[in-house]
């Protein structure tokens, strides 16, 4: 039996621009499984969103995947036809995007976009397909399903429109929801509600979930395990506690210590980091233009090594099993 | 943090007009802000939280005087400038400058970096030439920028360093108050991160007084000496931040705003208080008090009578009709 419903293996996407070749995504690797939410967190052009995009064969031109493997339920995605993938997606993988105002069709109501997608994946009648929405909007808790039925998207609220977007992901019985800054349009309040809503959804109909943020907060709160991605592939990975507490690779330290730290929890516990500067990574995030030879954080890594110029890292064990991190302190050239 | 109000908001009201369609008669009304009070210190920083729709942007530009409250006053050193024309404001911009959310927006595609940082200077100061030159080049080294990049264009820049000319520009004419409305949002943590050092930088050389609008909390917590949560329009609690995040907010509001926020330390987490529906209209607010319809602890006076905002001890202000807790015994 495979423990794993999607795997992403050495995934490669470039966009061929009148700039030059942008490498944005440079041998993505992990992989997703039943009932989990895996969280990819990185900062904006790391290849998070691009490589959501590539599993469902969606990315946009100019840009292509030119090597790597997507298996899903051990079959690859890349060799399927192109009619072949219209039953994948929304039919067994579903996406939901950051913006649901823009995912939305503002000229039909928010019911006969269901419908159609309902239908599109199942032979079903139009009545039971309209059972089956309306079924799914009380399963997302919009109120009043019949009524919501029949608005128009510009009616409802972010919050609102978010949760039409996950039922109309989840109504064909999807397995696999990727699920791209979800929360990020939202406010904090709607956020927590909606992040409820996904928890719930994955325990109650086992729905997996890849979720990709640049919430650290979020992926703490939400995944099982996490992948932090940093010009295009996987610098850590490992069980969400691993990762944020006993981080091994220094983009991960330096990007925790870049958050303002938590006040303690009671008053006079310690003073917390009221007032003390916060700590950066200096530099910024590399161009996928130009990408940095070796690894691709060794500019701005405090710890840089000779080795980190010229090689890059592979992906290496650091602590209990399923935690690794690709960085030269950790590998055998590292080492040596 | 001195006991002198630099900038004080009275009554400070606004409405915005909105008609329904391009010839319609019928028109929407949305409350903005509606009876805000507060004060910012010298040398202090107040933090303003809230949710889209809240208030906060308009409360920042309407004390910046970009938008002229319905009204209310506005003072700084205690002179209201509401009333005061184009050209009487002048001398008061010098004093009062603002940061934006996007520091893509808020430079002209066609200027160069001189030329942003050298318009304040040229508008109300006599500097020229040379010496206006060396003036920016101080500047941009101030915000840590080096002098050299005067005549790139700013789609060169990334939105950190962009987000540094943009604080360069505010500090062009040594202003006294700087309202910074969003300045990290837009940026990833680790740039985020370099900005807000450079604002605190900044605030203790130069003696800055901030107006800090956000909606991140850990950001606010940071920064702030002091925070304003807003709710449709109206500031529902005011304090100094230990109080509000060492366990003393008291408005249900403000409880259920952080304890919506993820929080990384899984020690650290508190009680999730998940709010039912959403923001309501601020075209069409409901009676009572403003939160009411999505407030666990509400009680029937809720929905009909609007609670003042109320000094419960501490310069602790709360809008809300239950009484008031002891700050020890909140959580």
């Amino acid at each position: 039996m495979n423990d794993t419903l999607l795997s992403v293996e050495d995934l490669h996407v470039r966009f061929r621009t009148y700039a030059g070749v942008v490498y944005a995504v440079n041998g993505m690797t992990f992989d997703v499984r039943p009932g989990e939410t895996f969280g990819l967190v990185g900062e904006s052009g790391c290849g998070k969103s691009v490589t959501g995009l590539a599993v469902l064969r969606m990315v946009p031109h100019p840009g292509e995947i030119v090597k790597g493997r997507l298996l899903f339920h051990g079959e690859d995605l890349l060799q399927k036809s192109a009619t072949e993938m219209q039953d994948v997606r929304g039919g067994r993988i579903a996406m939901i995007f950051q913006d649901p105002s823009a995912s939305l069709n503002p000229v039909f109501t928010v019911g006969n976009q269901v419908v159609r997608v309902i239908r599109q994946h199942v032979p079903v009648s139009h009545a039971d397909a309209r059972q089956r929405a309306l079924d799914t909007f009380e399963a997302v808790g919009l109120p009043d399903p019949p009524r919501i039925f029949s608005t128009y998207p510009h009616e409802l609220s972010g919050g609102m429109q978010q949760r039409v977007m996950i039922a109309l992901a989840l109504s064909s019985g999807a397995e696999l929801l990727i699920a791209d800054e979800p929360t990020t349009a939202l406010d904090v309040t709607i956020q927590a509600q909606i992040l409820a809503l996904l928890t719930e959804l994955r325990d109650r109909q086992g729905v997996s979930m890849l979720l990709i943020t640049h919430n650290l907060g979020v992926v703490a709160e939400t995944c099982e395990r996490v992948g932090v991605a940093y010009a295009g592939h996987i610098v850590e990975m490992g069980q969400t506690d691993d990762v944020l507490r006993r981080m091994k690779h220094p983009y991960t330290r330096g990007l925790l210590a870049a958050l303002p730290p938590p006040p303690p929890p009671k008053r006079g516990g310690g003073g917390g980091g009221r007032g003390r500067p916060l700590q950066s990574i200096e530099g910024t995030v590399p161009d996928g233009l130009r990408l940095p030879a070796g690894c691709p954080f060794h500019p701005r890594c405090p710890e840089v090594m000779d080795v980190c110029r010229t090689a890059k890292p592979a992906l290496v064990s650091v602590g209990p099993p399923g935690h690794v991190a690709a960085c030269h302190l950790y590998t055998r050239e590292g080492v040596a | 943090m001195n006991q002198t109000p630099l900038v004080e908001a009275r009554g400070l009201t606004k409405y915005f007009i909105s008609r329904h369609g391009l010839l319609s008669r019928r028109q929407k009304c949305v409350v903005a802000l509606d009876g805000v009070n507060l004060a910012i210190y010298q040398q202090e920083t107040l933090g303003v939280v809230g949710e889209s729709g809240c208030g906060k942007t308009t409360l920042g530009r309407t004390i910046m005087r970009l938008i002229r409250p319905t009204s209310g006053q506005v003072l700084f050193e205690g002179q209201d400038l509401v009333p005061l024309s184009r050209r009487q404001m002048l001398r008061y911009r010098r004093d009062m400058q603002m940061v934006f959310q996007s520091p893509y927006s808020s430079f002209d595609p066609r200027f160069t970096v001189l030329n942003s940082i050298a318009e304040p200077l040229r508008t109300h100061t006599t500097l020229r030439g040379e010496v206006l030159v060396a003036r920016a080049h101080e500047l941009l080294e101030q915000v840590g920028m080096p002098g050299e990049i005067l005549h790139r264009y700013p789609h060169e820049f990334s939105g950190g360093q962009l987000q540094r000319i943009a604080v360069a520009r505010a500090l062009a004419l040594n202003p006294k108050f700087i309202v910074l409305d969003e300045p990290t949002s837009a940026l990833d943590v680790s740039v985020q991160a370099q900005i807000i050092n450079l604002l605190q930088a900044l605030q203790r050389e130069l003696k800055l007084t901030y107006l800090f609008i956000s909606h991140d909390l850990s950001v606010v917590q940071h920064i702030s000496d002091r925070i304003a949560v807003m709710y449709l329009g109206q500031v529902v609690e005011l304090s100094a931040t230990e109080a509000i995040f060492y366990g003393g907010a008291h408005h249900p509001y403000t409880r259920a705003l952080l304890a919506s926020a993820p929080i990384l330390d899984p020690e650290l987490r508190r009680e999730r208080i998940i709010l039912k529906g959403g923001v309501p209209d601020p075209a069409n607010p409901p009676p009572g008090c403003r939160f009411h319809p999505r407030c666990p602890a509400g009680t029937a006076i809720c929905s009909e009578a609007e609670p003042d905002l109320t000094d419960v001890g501490d310069g602790h202000w709360v809008a809300c009709h239950r009484p008031p807790l002891q700050p020890n015994r909140a959580r």
